[in-house]
């Protein structure tokens, strides 16, 4: 019986305590005619056997040599994260609802709290969120919160963001009513003009989306984007990507007065791959704002004796407390990842995360000169890109593609699909794990691809 | 303890160990030129991140996580949150680096293995679950009960049936019930429960009718019973138009021996790091699949892995084969690393194991019930068979001793033990909500109500001393006292400056 101690005797006598004389009897006020079904699932498997299974299935898959990025970032991790964050007293304990017998987690998170606010230029930060993508319908449902007298409420979505994260805020935000109004972007240049909100300039809208770098790796004029947005009233969100922090201006130095709230995806810092998740979303604000954010916050206190400790507070705005009138309906996010990401960070330090950025740029850039030697490869945006950048190739993405996944290599993304116009288009990442080797091996394969 | 104002051995904020410019992790050639990036997108200057040495970093860590609680280390009877037991092997081999680099925008023919686990994962739900369709990507139970509710939304608007607009909701519901149905847009309308701890039928065919979208459900309820009369309910609801929603939270209690989908719910949603051992992680990851009936399986959330035509493999189905979908939940495909975690559990305990979870988490249930009620407890229910849970409720304790439920959930620290839920349900004054799952030995168990009992006899003889604990909560340096909320949400510090005083 895996992982149930009971002995026979512990069973009679646990029976016999209760009053019963058998199992069924526990279940008697349950409909028999509920009872009837047993379930079809295979039979138990021994530790060895399922880790035979297992490695089976991990055996067959394949494609370590990655160019994809688009939302996904293969860093490296190291060994220490995951050795600590490992560690059953982290994995094993639940929402530190007991703070006084949670102070590890607690204070990691107040740690990370710090961190992520810091990252992005901001005064405040929630203990995670589910992934980018969720964090961003939660920014969009609290801009909406604080700007959106509007009928219906209207947020400003430039088609430069990833458009899955398009795709699951229209879910998560549809069902209130609220209007995403595309923004185009200039085609040559792959970035969204400020002039390109004029349109809604006027008519009032409550948020504009601004994501840096954007879904092609481009970097937008956060500056110009921002203060426009800000002169119309708007509140303005930031969609970042944390590693990009390391050199990039953060949402709170945007424009004259800064974003107002900034979110994304957490993965790149000490989260691996793992076909998407678990990662975490992360979500950061104005103090003035904090009344207003999702998801659990950490704050510091003193014990009857005066001494620091850590709690979860602002509890007023959550689910558990004010129901139907909650700011969110999230309960369970994705704590242990941001333990992962406080240790990922506090090896990096500051410099770490500068350096680990720098190369990023560095390796891409260098991809792309190789890309360019090949004969019909050209780059579509000419702006300057972060650590991503889309190229045009000669023959077909798909096929090409495929040819190169016969050689175990993840050639990028293709934009074919997801963007009219963009035919032949593929986006490429190369982080600081990517080296001249593998990239001289993905020219070749691909010179061969195109032959 | 009589030095325990001048020995805390927590380590402080990791920022205050920091010194600029101490050599950092990882150095190497770095090229340091931006020359590719204009000055104006730029940051000026460096993150707030601490410069610590790896070592600094090991102990950092290490020794705060010896001021958690953790299943690893305590009983943890966390009620309506299921802290059993997470085997290490299903952390091990879902960490295999096969999985952990597999990017999610791969090709499928590069993630065939972890594709065929979500696929046969998703199967075995369904069976579990008695439902006809399962979607895997929502990353938390929350995130389940959306993808329900906005499907059963999404069903009503399909037929023209835009009237539809009111939720109903027990009292007892866990909180995210009402939350998420507003996110939905719907209006909520609760639903009392009556005194043997059932839904008020009566009260129920009063609100039923043309408006109601649906009804949401926790079975076993959150007061530790089974609701008895769910099929004469999911009738009810059916006849008015409604469509009703399983809160899975509570599956423990039943799985291998009922089934929601055989009781009448449409839709449900399973946290998998409740009822199949995945990790709790100081608040997730967590996982919350969600199933439907056949009416619902059009709507259900993508992407989903499927079998490819001819059988042979796997790949994934999107919006473009779902249109009718209410859509993507995340960017990709949902907690994957946590599924796999799921996968192996299933396959470790197979069709018996998963039965004996149901049978043993009530044997422990209403074993510790029985020894309480002997130690004098008032139980809510006491008539009702418990089911993975019951309550205890201190209202007596509270007006004879002035000891309430968070003191005695303050007390059990000092015994070693995380505290039970408390005040949920908020129906029942003074309560503890006690979940103590199928993993926990009958000594346990034993030791846990002499514990209990022992705190009430404290609490008789000294309610002051109860009143201020905790004491000595067994962490290095004997922990902290009762920590003061009113004064984190009044003046919140929530985040660590470097020139602020804190004190």
């Amino acid at each position: 019986m895996p992982f149930i101690p009971h002995t026979d005797d512990d069973i009679r006598e646990m029976l016999a305590t209760i009053g019963v004389d058998g199992m069924d009897a526990l279940f008697d006020e349950i409909d028999p005619s509920l009872r009837a079904q047993p379930v079809e699932l295979p039979a138990p498997m021994a530790e060895w056997e399922v880790t035979r299974l297992m490695r089976e299935r991990a055996g067959q898959d394949t494609g370590r040599l990655n160019f994809a990025g688009a939302g996904a970032y293969a860093h490296h991790i190291p060994a220490t994260v995951w050795q600590l964050a490992s560690r059953g007293e982290f994995y094993t304990a639940y929402t530190p609802y007991q703070a006084e017998a949670s102070q590890g987690t607690l204070q990691i998170l107040y740690e990370f709290q710090t961190m992520m606010a810091s990252l992005t230029g901001m005064e405040v930060s929630n203990a995670s969120l589910y992934d980018g993508a969720s964090a961003l319908a939660e920014a969009v449902l609290m801009a909406v919160r604080l700007r959106g007298q509007a009928s219906p409420p209207r947020v400003l979505v430039p088609q430069t963001l990833n458009p899955r994260y398009l795709d699951a805020v229209r879910t998560l935000v549809f069902l209130q009513g609220i209007e995403l109004v595309a923004v185009p972007f200039i085609p040559e240049d792959g970035h969204v003009a400020p002039e390109a909100l004029a349109p809604w300039e006027g008519q009032g809208y409550a948020a504009l989306v601004i994501p840096q770098p954007n879904f092609f790796g481009v970097l937008e004029e956060v500056d110009a984007l921002t203060d426009r947005a800000h002169a119309s009233g708007a509140l303005v969100i930031g969609v970042v990507n944390p590693v990009a922090m390391g050199v990039l201006a953060p949402p709170g130095e945007w424009g004259r007065k800064g974003a107002d709230i900034a979110c994304g995806e957490g993965q790149p810092l000490g989260a691996p791959l793992s076909s998407g998740g678990p990662g975490f979303g992360f979500l950061c604000c104005r103090t003035a704002h904090v009344r207003q954010m999702p998801g659990r916050i950490v704050g510091r206190t003193t014990d009857k004796e005066g001494r620091p400790g850590f709690v979860l507070t602002l509890q007023a705005r959550e689910q558990h407390i004010r129901r139907s009138r909650a700011t969110s309906n999230i309960c369970t996010s994705q704590g242990l990842m941001a333990v992962a990401a406080a240790i990922h960070l506090s090896l990096l330090g500051p410099d770490g995360l500068r350096r680990t950025a720098l190369t990023c740029h560095a390796h891409t850039a260098e991809l792309l000169e190789l890309l360019l030697t090949l004969p019909g490869v050209t780059r579509i945006f000419s702006r300057p890109f972060f650590h991503e950048v889309a190229v045009r190739l000669p023959r077909p993405v798909p096929e090409v593609l495929e040819r190169l996944q016969r050689k175990g290599i993840v050639g990028g993304h293709p934009l074919t699909r997801t963007h009219a116009g963009m035919d032949n288009a593929l986006l490429v990442c190369a982080t600081e794990v990517i080296q001249r080797a593998d990239m001289e091996q993905f020219v070749s394969a691909l010179r061969e691809a195109m032959a | 303890m009589s030095d325990r104002t001048t020995m805390n051995v927590r380590p402080p904020v990791i920022f205050e160990a920091s010194r600029e410019r101490r050599p950092g992790w990882g150095r190497g050639n770095v090229p340091e030129h931006t020359a590719m990036i204009p000055d104006r997108f730029l940051r000026k200057n460096p993150p707030l991140l601490p410069e610590v040495s790896e070592l600094q970093v090991v102990r950092h860590f290490t020794r705060l996580s010896q001021h958690n609680f953790s299943i690893d280390t305590q009983f943890y009877p966390l009620g309506s949150c299921t802290m059993k037991y997470n085997p290490k092997v299903c952390h091990t081999l879902s960490m295999l680096p096969e999985f952990l680099e597999r990017h999610p925008l791969a090709p499928e023919s590069m993630g065939q293995g972890v594709m065929q686990c979500l696929f046969e994962l998703g199967e075995y739900l369904k069976e579990i679950t008695g439902t006809a369709g399962v979607s895997l990507t929502p990353m938390a139970g929350a995130q389940g009960e959306f993808a329900g509710v906005a499907m059963i939304r999404a069903y009503h608007l399909d037929r023209g049936d835009h009237e539809r607009v009111e939720m109903l909701i027990p009292d007892a519901a866990h909180g995210t019930n009402p939350a998420t149905a507003a996110m939905c847009g719907l209006k909520v309308r609760e639903i009392p429960t009556n005194a043997a701890g059932d839904v008020d039928i009566e009260a129920l065919k009063k609100v039923l009718g043309p408006q109601t979208a649906g009804l949401m459900l926790t079975n076993p309820s959150t007061l530790g019973v089974f609701e008895r009369r769910i099929r004469e309910i999911a009738a009810l609801v059916h006849q008015a138009g409604g469509l009703l929603y399983y809160d899975g939270a509570n599956l423990n209690a039943i799985t291998g021996r009922v089934r929601p989908g055989d009781m009448g719910f449409d839709a449900i949603h399973v946290n998998v790091h409740k009822t199949f051992a995945t990790p709790h992680g100081g608040g997730g990851p967590g996982a919350g699949p969600v199933g439907v009936s056949a009416r619902l399986v059009p709507y259900l959330p993508v992407p989903m892995v499927v079998k490819t035509d001819d059988g042979s493999g796997y790949r994934w189905l999107d919006r473009a084969e779902a249109p009718r979908s209410i859509g993507r939940l995340s960017a990709f495909a949902g907690n994957v690393g946590i599924l796999l975690r799921a996968y192996v559990y299933i396959r470790l305990l197979g069709r018996d194991g998963m039965r004996r979870v149901a049978d043993f988490s009530t044997l422990n249930a209403n074993y510790l019930k029985a020894r309480l009620q002997r130690f004098g407890f008032q139980i809510a229910y006491p008539e009702r068979r418990a089911t993975h849970e019951f309550i205890v409720t201190l209202k007596r304790e509270s007006e004879q001793w002035g000891v309430s439920a968070l003191d005695f959930a303050k007390r059990l620290l000092d015994y070693g033990f995380y505290a039970p839920t408390i005040y949920f349900p908020m129906l029942v004054p003074e309560c503890l909500l006690i979940e103590p799952t199928e993993t926990e030995t009958k000594e346990e168990l034993d030791r846990f109500a002499e514990a209990l009992a022992s705190i009430r006899r404290e609490a008789e003889a000294d309610p002051g001393f109860v009143k201020g604990a905790p004491h000595h909560v067994p962490v290095p340096g004997g922990g902290l006292g009762r920590l003061d909320d009113t004064r984190a949400a009044r003046k919140p510090d929530l985040i660590w400056r470097r020139t602020l005083d804190h004190e």
